[in-house]
């Protein structure tokens, strides 16, 4: 990771190191480190005095069923994302790689919900399916759905992986167009004059190729769905109804800045830059072995 | 193609269309919404075509205010918010980083590799997971209500060190050495040569960052209590989510586009660079 050729001076690389390492002290040590310490201590109502409580806050959590609840909503809204979310981009990436025509049309069209906010796709989402006006609430009540998502836990689960998904879907379909453009043509053209028909070509070659891109954005996804989701979690849902979309960090937000559980939230917050730690470390080991098989 | 089958050709044409037409639908749903009167609005069916008060609503939002409260600031005040909240974040990202991958592969120092890792774990990190005592210490340093507070704790963070630094590890030793031998020093070799060699990671990084700084949401939400320093994303929610009151969602629908339209410019007008940046941040 070195240079061969490097300069000698020893302050001005400090100089320029120093703006960022004074950002990151400030704004990420130092409020972790509050979090940590807070994690492990209980203040009485005032505020006047702390005492060390060791892993009590983190035992009276995960004893809350309200938490546990909070624990198994984020890992079906992050798991379904996922899976969902990465079917669908996947199609419409292996349709784009295969039509000359139009190509350019096609992938402008498909890639702009990137630049949309979490927060507006929630607004834009729930304006189609709200229960009074939406103009898909119609066609949903036509199938015999009773739809309306305000009441019904599920069905504001559903949407909310809807609307992430369609956020999120720029996103994995760059990649995924990214990655069938790099599989080498002369691979596809020797199994095709072996006689592989297209679905075969897709399976065997194609697919295997594609795997470390989908590995990726697997852990991609849930992180997105995890963490950014907050907006669209905030506009769609508020966590509701009856905290069937309360996800980890919607309740952290709303533990901290509505209920002014300091204690808990900071627990919460430990927790939650926990599962960051693991999931990031999961990506670097992948990224390391980048393998091409 | 290796192969001419017209029929699947024909076949990946209609999969894209309806594709596209799926991805299409809340943004023209969100179109008709912004060109009706309030009264359209609430009559079930709401229509399905475009009115003629685009105009009308988009010129109360920006002059008179989101949701034509009293207390509600201009819209234009909004969209200039996060102008500055999108480009200082973008443009603070890139400045400290790119000096700080420049320190950490062009020299040797004590603690380098400290300095390095110090910077990298805060990949780790997003703000969200910490925002209570991020918000505290924003409070104490007198940084609620400030373009200041809206920015810096946001321009912290490693995936640009890090694509600066996988960049610079690609720019050959010999240009470094030919650099030196016509004798000049590190900051000369920065400023003439390594800074324009970097054109392509910088723009790449400046649309990424756009974008997500003009998309915040939550940290603005906290920090900000002055209506002054509201970001467009955030009256989006304001005016949408009103509880057991009845939304104007002409209004809603006409914020929102005023929302959407600059970073989705950004995404179509910029795609090569807008790719580009994305598959590289991210490895």
């Amino acid at each position: 990771m070195h240079k061969r050729v490097i300069f000698g001076s020893k302050t001005l690389p400090a100089l320029l190191v120093l703006p960022q390492l004074i950002i990151t002290a400030v704004f990420f040590f130092w409020p972790a480190g509050q979090a940590l310490i807070l994690s492990v201590m209980r203040e009485d109502a005032f505020g006047f005095t702390r005492t060390f409580v060791g892993l009590d806050n983190f035992r009276q959590l995960l004893s809350d069923p309200a938490y546990f609840n909070s624990l198994k909503v984020t890992a079906e809204f992050s798991l379904s994302v996922a899976v969902v979310g990465l079917t669908l981009p996947l199609l419409m990436a292996v349709m784009a790689d295969r039509v000359i025509r139009g190509q350019g049309f096609y992938r402008t069209m498909l890639i702009w919900p990137y630049a949309v906010a979490p927060a507006v796709a929630g607004v834009l989402w729930g304006f189609l399916f709200n229960p009074a006006i939406g103009i898909l609430t119609p066609v949903l009540r036509s199938l015999g759905i009773d739809w309306n998502f305000v009441v019904n836990g599920q069905q504001a689960m559903a949407l909310a992986v809807g609307a992430a998904c369609w956020n999120q879907f720029a996103y994995n379909f760059v990649f995924f167009l990214a990655g069938l453009q790099s599989v080498p043509r002369s691979l596809i053209e020797a199994a095709a004059i072996d006689g592989a028909g297209p679905a075969r070509r897709f399976w065997t070659i194609i697919f295997p190729l594609l795997s470390p891109t989908a590995f990726f954005l697997l852990v991609v996804n849930i992180c997105y769905a995890f963490f950014d989701t907050f907006g669209l979690i905030d506009t769609l849902t508020q966590g509701g109804p009856a905290q069937a979309t309360n996800i980890l960090v919607y309740k952290v937000w709303s533990d901290s800045f509505r209920a002014l559980d300091l204690g808990s939230s900071a627990t919460e917050s430990v927790i939650l830059m926990a599962i960051v730690g693991v999931l990031t470390v999961v990506q670097f080991r992948y990224v390391e072995r980048r393998v091409h098989y | 193609m290796v192969e001419n089958r017209p029929w699947l050709t024909v076949a990946s044409h209609a999969v894209l269309i309806v594709g596209v037409v799926v991805i299409i639908l809340p943004l023209y749903v969100a179109f008709i919404g912004a060109t009706q009167t309030q009264d359209a609005m609430l009559h079930v069916p709401i229509p399905l075509t475009p009115g003629n008060q685009l105009w009308v609503n988009l010129r109360t939002l920006l002059f008179t205010g989101a949701g034509g409260g009293a207390d509600a600031p201009p819209v234009w005040l909004m969209l200039f918010n996060s102008l500055v909240m999108a480009l200082g974040i973008a443009l603070g990202k890139i400045a400290i980083s790119i000096i700080a991958a420049y320190a950490v592969v062009y020299f040797s120092f004590p603690f380098r590799m400290t300095c390095f890792w110090a910077i990298f774990v805060t990949l780790m990190l997003p703000v969200e997971v910490r925002i209570l005592p991020t918000y505290k210490v924003v409070a104490d340093l007198g940084l609620l209500n400030s373009y200041g507070g809206l920015i810096l704790p946001l321009i912290a963070s490693a995936t640009a060190t890090f694509l600066f630094r996988q960049f610079f590890l690609t720019v050959p030793d010999e240009l470094t050495e030919a650099a030196r031998i016509d004798g000049a020093g590190p900051v000369r070799f920065f400023l003439h040569i390594l800074l324009p060699l970097s054109r392509t990671p910088i723009a790449a990084l400046l649309v990424i960052q756009f974008i997500y700084g003009w998309n915040q949401y939550l940290w603005p939400l906290i920090i900000t209590t002055k209506q002054n320093y509201y970001t467009v994303v955030m009256a989006v929610s304001r005016i949408a989510v009103v509880g057991d009151s009845i939304a104007q969602w002409n209004l809603v629908m006409a914020l929102a586009l005023l929302a959407t339209v600059p970073p989705v410019l950004v995404v179509v007008f910029l795609q090569r660079q807008f790719v580009k940046g994305l598959v590289e941040t991210e490895k």
